[in-house]
């Protein structure tokens, strides 16, 4: 893996893997009497959230603490980044503090890469979200969702298998970081959304898009819904609440068209009602909680892999 | 085990000290020496350390089970994540651990590897066994006993020993994982055996 992780685009499909087989190990811990392993012992883990995010941080908190690293949380709100200081002088702080790893997330997009690229820390920089632009945790936890689904026992993990994602995908971080790492693991991903929930330029991502959810269900393996997300919205993306969830919303109906072994998602917060009916979300197929529980897994095989050990490369052969 | 006949068996490079009958043979005395030491199975456990130490652990608890009558839980045990070497190499793919359902407490357990050498990996499966439970007494097992030793740790069942020099690299193969039951030595320095 490289030192950074900022974009899904970065892991190729070996680095995806690596981490998909590692958090799989590394989830088994959850059953153990001590839920911790001394891996990244006097390494320090800064969380810089200058975006509201209850579980994303609490995630990379768990995961982090399990792998025995110090945390810092550092949030915009009650610091001096509300009192007008530069991602720059909080960059030299956390440097300054020596930290080994910042997971940031940013309501801009691109704030990671400046980060990482800038020379101003020497620790690995990982995306936790910024702006609409990439979440790439999110997405591996997605896959690794769905690889324990519908991946794991077949050689080709998620080679061709076809998935939906649903809804607000011009604001979406996740929707973009999905398609790209499901597609370098082969994946045949269809974005579904109202044209003007569509970003310019996704004909560029590599993906199918359809305006009509009820054409792509039947073929899906996994069903991915979207938040809509209001606050990032500043005019009419539809008439009607009610409208965009009567031609874009799941509900019983429309889970009834799916294939036997097709599995739900929503990479939360969920909004009951509006993308996803109460009874889908609580209904066998859904995976929803269990994406929770996997984002620390992954979320550890993350940090252990770009933080252990002094060059972050590729183990070759284990001479054991 | 061997089930199949030597047809076209993978060429060993170096020189073969144990073949695979001296290994079938080392592995059942080791399994006789495990039901002596303890007075019988009851209350063992056998874990193999990745990667090659599992289906040592797996050979060794077929025998006893053939002796006694009665399966012996079986798992693994993976200890990269306890190396004190972490910080000095790339980062290692994890390999799988897994305990037997009922657990090490107050169980005998029997640490399986194939090479012992200077002692660091059961320094680490000793810290990872104790984050898993706690078992009544730890015992090692090892197919080849290099010697060079760098810290205070002995094993109890030895298939061999075998004397060597610190640029000698000492290779084990199994069928299970390498198609061929074989320890050679071959001198080449980048020895990097554990």
């Amino acid at each position: 893996m490289k030192r950074h992780l900022l974009s899904a685009a970065d892991l190729s499909r070996d680095d995806a893997e690596q981490v998909l087989v590692t958090a799989e190990e590394l989830r088994s811990l959850a059953d153990r009497p001590i839920k911790k392993l001394p891996a990244l012992r006097g390494r320090t883990v800064v969380n810089l959230f200058f975006e509201d995010s209850t579980r994303t941080r609490i995630s990379f908190e768990a995961a982090a603490k399990r792998l025995s690293a110090d945390v810092i949380n550092f949030a915009a709100k009650g610091s001096s980044l509300s009192k007008g200081e530069s991602l720059k002088d909080t960059a030299l702080t956390l440097e300054a503090m020596g930290a080994d790893a910042v997971v940031i997330r940013h309501g801009a997009s691109g704030a990671p890469h400046r980060l990482a690229h800038s020379g101003w820390v020497r620790s690995s920089v990982v995306n936790a979200g910024d702006g609409t632009h990439e979440h790439p945790t999110q997405a591996l936890l997605d896959a690794f969702t769905m690889w324990r689904h519908l991946g794991e026992s077949r050689p080709n993990g998620l080679e061709s298998r076809r998935v939906a994602i649903v809804g607000d995908v011009l604001h979406s971080r996740v929707a973009r970081s999905n398609a790209l790492l499901l597609r370098t693991l082969g994946a045949e991903v269809t974005l579904v959304a109202p044209p003007t929930l569509l970003p310019v330029g996704v004909e560029t991502w590599g993906v199918e898009t359809s305006y009509d959810l009820d054409a792509v269900l039947p073929k899906a393996d996994a069903v991915m819904m979207l938040r809509v997300q209001r606050e990032r919205m500043n005019g009419g993306f539809f008439p009607t609440a009610r409208e965009y969830s009567r031609r874009y919303g799941l509900d019983a109906r429309r889970m009834g068209t799916l294939q036997d072994h097709t599995i739900v998602m929503h990479p939360g917060p969920m909004v009951r009602g509006m993308e996803i009916t109460a009874d889908v979300a609580d209904s066998d197929r859904s995976v929803i909680v269990e994406q929770v529980t996997n984002g620390v897994a992954v979320r550890m095989a993350v940090l252990y892999l770009l933080l252990s050990g002094s060059e972050s490369t590729l183990t070759e052969e284990d001479p054991e | 085990m061997r089930a199949q006949p030597a047809a076209a068996e993978p060429a060993v490079p170096g020189r073969v000290v144990l073949n695979d009958s001296d290994i079938h043979r080392a592995l059942t005395r080791i399994s006789h020496e495990i039901l002596e030491r303890n007075k019988g199975a009851s209350d063992l456990v056998l874990l193999g350390i990745p990667r090659r130490g599992v289906p040592l652990a797996h050979r060794i608890g077929e025998r006893i089970e053939g002796v006694e009558g009665h399966p012996v839980p079986v798992g693994a045990l993976d200890i990269t994540m306890y190396r004190d070497d972490l910080r000095l190499k790339p980062a290692r793919t994890l390999m799988h651990t897994d305990i037997p359902a009922d657990g090490v407490d107050d169980k005998v357990v029997v640490l399986v590897d194939d090479v012992l050498f200077s002692g660091r990996t059961i320094r680490a499966a000793l810290d990872a066994l104790n984050d898993v439970g706690r078992p009544r007494a730890v015992q090692l097992a090892v197919l080849v006993d290099r010697g060079h030793r760098e810290l205070p740790i002995r094993a109890d069942f030895v298939g061999k020993n075998l004397p060597t020099s610190l640029v000698e690299r000492v290779s084990v193969r199994l069928e299970e994982t390498d198609e061929v039951d074989a320890v050679s030595i071959d001198g080449t320095p980048e020895g990097g055996d554990r």
